[in-house]
């Protein structure tokens, strides 16, 4: 047994699995933070219809530069992410639907415009399609060069590093110092934004911020581990940490945790989990992590401490 | 007779004593789409007053409120605050927002939402200190919740929320409060205690705006009235303008003639 476990932690587990579980770690908790105060606010779907527009952002960066390199796609994705953002105001507007309805609209139609447009552009050369958008590559994103635990301490080796992972760390970074700095002015104005706009704190500009930093996370998680995660983390361990605590510090605390186990316990229970089943394959990662995060929150559903806060309000 | 009255007459000059006035308002013109809210509304709120806004549903109260503040953008009109733009006079004015207009479900205590009242004094890019959380408690005691600053704001009554607002308010430390209805859905305890903290604050010489519902508690409470019914009705101190005539107009005939009477005005 401890054999077994020395073996999985070995050479082949840095060479193998430490990257994707980085990766995937990363992506999750990227994407969690926002969704703290997206969930509040009562935008939880804005992470969603960001997540989905990144596919026509993509393929429409890939019809104009016809490469599939990193920059012109995110700039893609970005530039995707943010004509959403406004046909939703738009749609809001004009139609006079409610906003998660504008939402819905909006990005099921560029999602499925993405798909129409992958099927009639020619992509069979390079690496693009639907299925890699919805669950990306996490399990592909292996360290080539890495010979063991050593090789994270080797410059030559750590230059190998998959690209997404210093990409995911510097993105994580960012949106870490903006909630950090912004904590107050978050705070305040996700609670009460006609009190936050008379004390000075200008609540749309900040929505809007917290909305890029929703869009930054999205595209760089999308790279590495396709839409599922990206939308199962915005909203799941959010969700799940309201039901821990009644205090918002200690929810983006545990919203971090329960980001970090979706994502080491799905990569691992996707990877090994067949096997100890005695099956030889292993299962999509991506829609293990998103499984995983599901089932946390159902517990914290069933058992977490503040699942019964409502319909405890005392009237007067 | 009143500045306000000059103002509206003249459309121009301020009169020399409302020139530094709390709150001078001209031409004041809200829309949400097509429909204005409110309309061409004309005001001046004298310093150390108690002033009630009444009107019916709907007539732009609230609206009127968040005009002057800027929390909804301005088609027109303009709005003085000590004389002052009101983003060079914000430290001075505290906004107690409706308490039904944020979701009190969200993950905070009672302290926490009293030391969102010291935002200005905590500065950017940090957090809120001891100092604050002691400040934080004596406006929490002021309204008799010091109780509860650990409690969960979810578990409050409606009134304990009231309660809680306002000694947010109280953090700021304003010469100038704006309430948006803070007796709706009240208990009568919670209702005497806000009552006299308002009243506490006017003997210190700041100057309360109430948007206020209750017709037959303005003259016990307040000193001026500003009738508004989407345009500007009537405004002067309770004695003169909160008239069975002034009432009518502003309610229209949603106001019954009997009610009226029972208020035994002038």
């Amino acid at each position: 047994m401890i054999d077994d476990l020395i073996t999985a932690l070995g050479a082949e587990f840095v060479q193998l699995s430490l990257t994707p579980i980085v990766i995937g770690t990363l992506a999750a908790i990227a994407c969690a933070l926002p969704g703290n105060f997206l969930l509040l606010r009562r935008q939880a779907l804005i992470g969603d219809a960001i997540s989905h527009v990144v596919l026509p952002g993509i393929v429409a960066a890939f019809l104009v530069t016809g490469t599939i390199t990193a920059v012109p796609m995110m700039i893609g994705a970005g530039a995707a992410a943010i004509v959403a953002v406004i046909m939703i105001e738009i749609v809001k507007r004009l139609g006079r639907v409610e906003p998660g309805a504008a939402m819905g609209l909006v990005f099921t139609t560029l999602f499925a415009a993405g798909v129409l447009f992958l099927e009639i552009t020619d992509t069979s050369s390079v690496h693009i399609d639907v299925q890699h958008a919805l669950l990306g590559n996490l399990e592909s994103l292996i360290w080539f060069d890495a010979e063991g635990w050593g090789s994270l301490l080797d410059p030559a080796a750590l230059a190998t590093l998959p690209p997404q992972l210093p990409r995911l760390a510097v993105v994580l970074v960012g949106i870490t110092l903006f909630i950090f700095l912004f904590w107050k002015e978050l705070k305040i104005s996700t609670f009460d934004a006609a009190f936050a706009g008379a004390i000075g704190i200008r609540p749309r500009a900040l929505g809007f911020a917290l909305v890029v930093a929703t869009a930054v996370a999205a595209v760089a998680a999308f790279d590495a581990v396709g839409s599922i995660i990206v939308i199962a983390m915005f909203v799941c361990p959010p969700a799940s940490a309201r039901l821990m605590t009644n205090q918002l510090a200690r929810q983006v605390g545990w919203s971090v945790i329960f980001a970090t186990i979706s994502a080491v316990l799905g990569y691992v229970f996707a990877g090994y989990g067949p096997g100890w089943f005695g099956s030889p394959y292993a299962v999509s990662a991506a829609g293990m992590i998103a499984t995983v995060s599901g089932v946390i929150l159902i517990l914290t559903c069933l058992f977490g401490p503040q699942r019964k806060r409502t319909g405890q309000h005392a009237e007067a | 007779m009143s500045s306000a009255k000059l103002v509206a007459e003249s459309g121009k000059i301020l009169d020399v004593a409302a020139k530094d006035a709390p709150l001078t308002v001209r031409g004041l013109t809200v829309s949400y789409g097509n429909k204005p809210a409110v309309f061409s509304v004309d005001a001046s709120i004298p310093a150390g007053s108690m002033t009630a806004i009444i009107g019916p549903n709907g007539a732009g109260k609230s609206t009127f409120l968040k005009g002057t503040l800027g929390v909804v953008p301005r088609l027109s009109g303009e709005v003085r605050i000590f004389g002052k733009l009101f983003e060079d006079a914000r430290d001075r004015v505290a906004y107690v927002p409706q308490r039904a207009s944020v979701d009190w479900d969200f993950p905070a205590r009672v302290i926490d939402v009293v030391l969102m009242g010291l935002y200005g004094s905590v500065g950017l890019f940090r957090l809120w200190r001891a100092r604050h959380r002691a400040q934080a408690m004596d406006c929490l005691k002021r309204v008799g919740m010091a109780d509860f600053a650990d409690r969960q704001i979810g578990q409050l009554s409606g009134g304990q929320q009231q309660r809680v607002f306002l000694a947010r308010a109280l953090a700021q430390n304003a010469e100038f409060y704006l309430l948006d209805e803070p007796f709706a859905g009240v208990d009568a305890a919670t209702e005497r205690a806000i009552v006299s903290v308002l009243k506490e604050l006017k003997a210190e010489g700041r100057t309360v705006v109430c948007v206020h519902h209750d017709l037959s508690t303005v003259a016990e409470y307040f000193d001026r009235v500003l009738l508004i019914n989407v345009r500007r009705i009537a405004e002067g101190p309770v004695d003169t303008t909160f008239t069975a005539e002034n009432l009518q107009e502003t309610y229209g005939g949603r106001l019954a003639a009997t009610h009226i009477d029972e208020l035994h005005l002038a």
